[in-house]
């Protein structure tokens, strides 16, 4: 095969001694994207499972896919919705597409740019977590965002969120949201309020169904916002799309049900309880199901939370995680006038408190151990 | 009442080649080797040379530690060369092997009345102590400490593995001979784990003086430590034995007949096995004899220019021999498969790829649970850190945080890894874990690096 050739033909120039050898886990990463490399197992169980990092990474690409292209053709029609010109379907999705494209250029060439830089410093091979970390960035913050910031978010998501804990899995929290959080903290202007959720028009206020909802004046219904055609971040609005996401995570039991279920189960059981002791009208009594619906939770919930490296690591602790990681999303939105939503902020927080849930989980088991000693 | 365990985690790896029911031929291996490296932790002191003339049963080498161990010549012959490695380590001992082989006779008193001492005392001079493992390590035990209990595994449920109702089925005499044996040094304490599926029909189940387990469920339900876990697990402190139903036969074999017979049935099987079958041969026999076995062509296409791998033991823990190699102390099994040295391009971007199993469903093997496959020895990726979750558990059959145990061993951190309970586990119980895993971390040579780390410590 010709491509075969040509990589064999300069390989040498890539590997140690050779003239170029100092990007040998560049090279090696191009030459395993396109090949899967000949090495043979050499110690332990001679044959190996098909799976791979990679492949288990393009499933979660492949499942970002309907948010995606959901997402472009919700920024052509809410551009042109708001500035109020006739666009047909294809003019709308083509809209948002040349407005999503540029954001996945900067993620992409950014983050996978210091991930290459830092496989080299370490002498790894690069690792594909980032093909995904890059797949959800520009999918999480608002269609506008000026380049030069999301390429700063993106070089702090990888750089002190990432690599400087030595890699894809051993990170603490979650790049992407990591990426938006330094821009919601370092450019609020930017990140919320009502004029940065619609693309090309300036000065139009387009609030997304949280913030109206925050000040009592929600004008969107569930289906609205079940389907997406919504105000929000570009992947973020339509929850059918997300679902179908869902599905493809679960089957391919990529991402954790647990985490989703419960995280669900944990959204409602707060938004409930707000029900309950509601005052008419209010903000609380707003249906708890319509939490579901809104802003980045499902998101959040399907694609964010459930990141194997982030996430509780033991199956009880899963359900601990996602269940705090709904009602913790939820409780910000409700009871926290500074931040329209919490989703971002519990995922963030229960990150870093999962490993602590892990703990005591595994302690559960050493005192199993422990128990059977002393029963004897 | 035998209690009955049935387990749901687990896997069996869909490869081609299983072995049929048939004797293909009595191989009498014109040179057969001993080889230290199948015992964990060994330290071994060679006690002949080579020109030496030794009987079946004569020492060849003993243990450095605890020179009462010793591992004995499974033929007669001339000790025609001794093989070391790097630092001088000894690798093999070869004997070459008379065309008739002349036993080293053991007197022995019956079975019926022979002591506990006398029992000890026998397995240690003809060397069949060695095929004694101890849990934890894995290891040989120490003539000692006496085990709160013998396990025995009576199926086996490795990929492509010997089907013991049928290698073992005329040997059912030295097997009862040889619990009887052990039954004076543990009375009552010998647990016989069978199939639940093949528990009516199998000739195990008329074995007396044991306590029956039945076990359900996919591989490594036939795995002894899994087997343990289930029946009663290892504490810290706590020394138990097993012995390998073939390794019994043995034993049962020397008590009835006063002499070392290694020979045994060994199932040559997998992919490039021509016409998977069984054999007839002996503990340590030469690969040359199995060269014949294997497959010129390869299947598929992609492996038509790639060599043959002889595998001393099953897939997921056999030793990788070379056709010049021999066959491992405790193996009952060959597996030949193709190496898979080839170039797959965007193979992991593949939406379907026919000729490949995955556990996972990130693939679509799913689709077809009867199709077996012509594997091979390709890494299928490249090694990273951990980073899915939630799998390793879906294939160890076991209480038991497998990430949590490994980290621990990387960390070197004994009594965290003494918690969460490295006395249970041996490198096969963590076999499936490694094939599955999609990081392709090598967990059996952590696993092994940690028992190291404990004998060491422990010392």
């Amino acid at each position: 095969m010709g491509i075969r050739k040509f990589i064999d033909n300069i390989k040498p120039t890539f590997e140690k001694g050779g003239k170029l050898g100092f990007l040998h886990s560049t090279f090696d990463a191009f030459e395993s994207f396109a090949f899967v490399p000949n090495t043979t197992t050499k110690k332990g169980s001679h044959v190996r499972d098909c799976v791979d990092l990679k492949r288990v990474m393009i499933v979660v690409v492949v499942a970002l896919l309907p948010a995606l292209l959901f997402g472009a053709y919700n920024v052509g029609y809410q551009h042109a919705l708001a500035a109020g010109t006739e666009m047909s379907f294809m003019q709308m999705f083509w809209y948002g597409i040349l407005k999503v494209i540029p954001l996945y250029l900067v993620s992409y060439i950014v983050g996978l740019g210091i991930e290459f830089v830092s496989a080299q410093i370490r002498g790894h091979e690069v690792n594909e977590g980032y093909l995904v970390s890059g797949m959800l960035i520009p999918l999480i913050v608002p269609v506008d965002v000026p380049l030069w910031m999301l390429a700063i978010a993106v070089a702090f998501a990888v750089i002190i969120g990432k690599e400087v804990f030595g890699g894809t899995g051993m990170n603490i929290w979650n790049p992407a949201l990591l990426a938006r959080a330094f821009l919601f903290f370092a450019y609020p202007s930017k990140m919320s309020g009502d004029q940065v959720w619609v693309s090309g028009v300036d000065g139009f206020s387009g609030a997304t169904p949280l913030a109206q909802a925050s000040t009592g004046e929600l004008q969107y219904s569930f289906m609205d916002m079940f389907v997406g055609l919504i105000p929000g971040s570009v992947g973020e609005t339509s929850v059918i799309a997300i679902l179908i996401g869902a599905i493809i995570l679960i089957w391919t039991g990529v991402a954790s049900w647990k985490i989703m279920v419960s995280g669900v189960a944990g959204a409602l059981a707060i938004g409930l309880l707000a029900n309950a002791f509601a005052p008419e009208g209010s903000y609380l009594a707003m249906p708890a199901y319509y939490h579901l619906v809104m802003g980045g939770f499902a998101f959040g919930i399907v694609f964010m939370a459930t990141d194997p490296v982030t996430s509780s690591q033991t199956e009880t602790g899963k359900w601990i995680y996602g269940f705090l990681v709904g009602a913790i999303a939820i409780i910000v939105r409700l009871f926290n006038p500074g931040y329209p939503e919490g989703m971002m902020l519990a995922i963030l927080l229960m990150n870093t408190f999962a490993p602590l849930i892990d703990y005591y989980v595994v302690n559960a088991n050493i005192k199993r151990r422990l128990k059977r000693v002393n029963s004897k | 009442m035998v209690d009955y365990i049935k387990l749901r985690k687990g896997l069996d790896i869909p490869i081609a080649g299983t072995s049929n029911a048939k004797i293909a031929k009595s191989i009498v291996s014109d040179t057969v080797a001993l080889k230290p490296t199948d015992f964990k932790g060994l330290i071994p002191k060679l006690v002949v040379k080579e020109g030496d003339t030794v009987l079946a049963g004569d020492t060849l080498f003993v243990d450095k530690k605890r020179p009462e161990i010793r591992f004995t010549s499974p033929v007669s012959g001339v000790v025609s060369e001794i093989v070391r490695g790097e630092k001088r380590k000894l690798l093999e001992v070869r004997v070459k092997a008379d065309p008739e082989t002349k036993y080293q006779k053991f007197d022995l008193p019956k079975v019926e009345t022979i002591s506990k001492e006398e029992v000890i005392n026998a397995l240690l001079e003809s060397g069949l102590w060695a095929g004694i493992k101890q849990r934890p390590y894995g290891i040989i035990p120490s003539p000692e400490v006496m085990p709160k209990a013998i396990f025995i595994s009576g199926f086996n449920t490795a990929p492509l593995g010997a089907d013991f109702d049928y290698t073992l089925r005329d040997e059912l005499t030295n097997i009862q001979t040889a619990v009887n044996a052990f039954a004076k040094i543990v009375p009552g304490k010998i647990h016989f784990s069978l199939n639940a599926q093949t528990y009516a029909s199998t000739p195990f189940h008329k074995l007396q003086g044991v306590i029956f387990h039945k076990f359900v469920g996919p591989h490594p339900a036939g795995n002894v430590g899994v087997q343990i876990h289930h029946i009663s697990p290892i504490n810290k402190g706590e020394v138990v034995w097993t012995i390998d139903l073939n390794h019994l036969a043995v034993i049962g074999r020397l008590f009835n007949k006063g002499i070392c017979d290694y020979s045994k049935t060994i199932a040559v099987s997998g992919p490039r096995a021509a016409s998977p079958c069984y054999v007839k041969g002996i503990v340590g026999m030469s690969m040359k004899h199995i060269a014949e076995f294997a497959s010129k062509e390869a299947e598929p296409k992609y492996l038509k220019d790639c060599a043959v791998r002889y595998v001393s033991g099953d897939v997921l823990t056999g030793k990788n021999v070379g056709e010049e190699g021999f066959l491992g102390y405790f193996d009952s099994q060959i597996t030949i498969l193709s190496e898979g040295d080839y170039y797959e391009g965007l193979g992991w971007a593949k939406i379907i790829r026919p000729k490949k199993f995955s556990f996972s469903k990130t693939y679509f093997s799913w689709l077809c649970p009867k199709k077996q496959y012509n594997m091979d020895t390709n890494f299928n990726g490249g090694e990273r850190a951990f980073v899915v979750n939630g799998n390793y558990e879906k294939v160890l059959p076991m209480d038991i945080y497998p990430v949590y145990l490994l980290k621990a061993i990387l960390a070197g951190d004994i009594d965290k890894m003494e918690q969460l309970g490295i006395y249970e586990v041996i490198e096969e119980d963590f076999a499936l874990c490694e094939y599955i895993c999609p990081s392709k971390i090598e967990i059996q040579s952590i696993i092994s690096d940690g028992i190291d780390l404990m004998l060491k410590e422990m010392a």
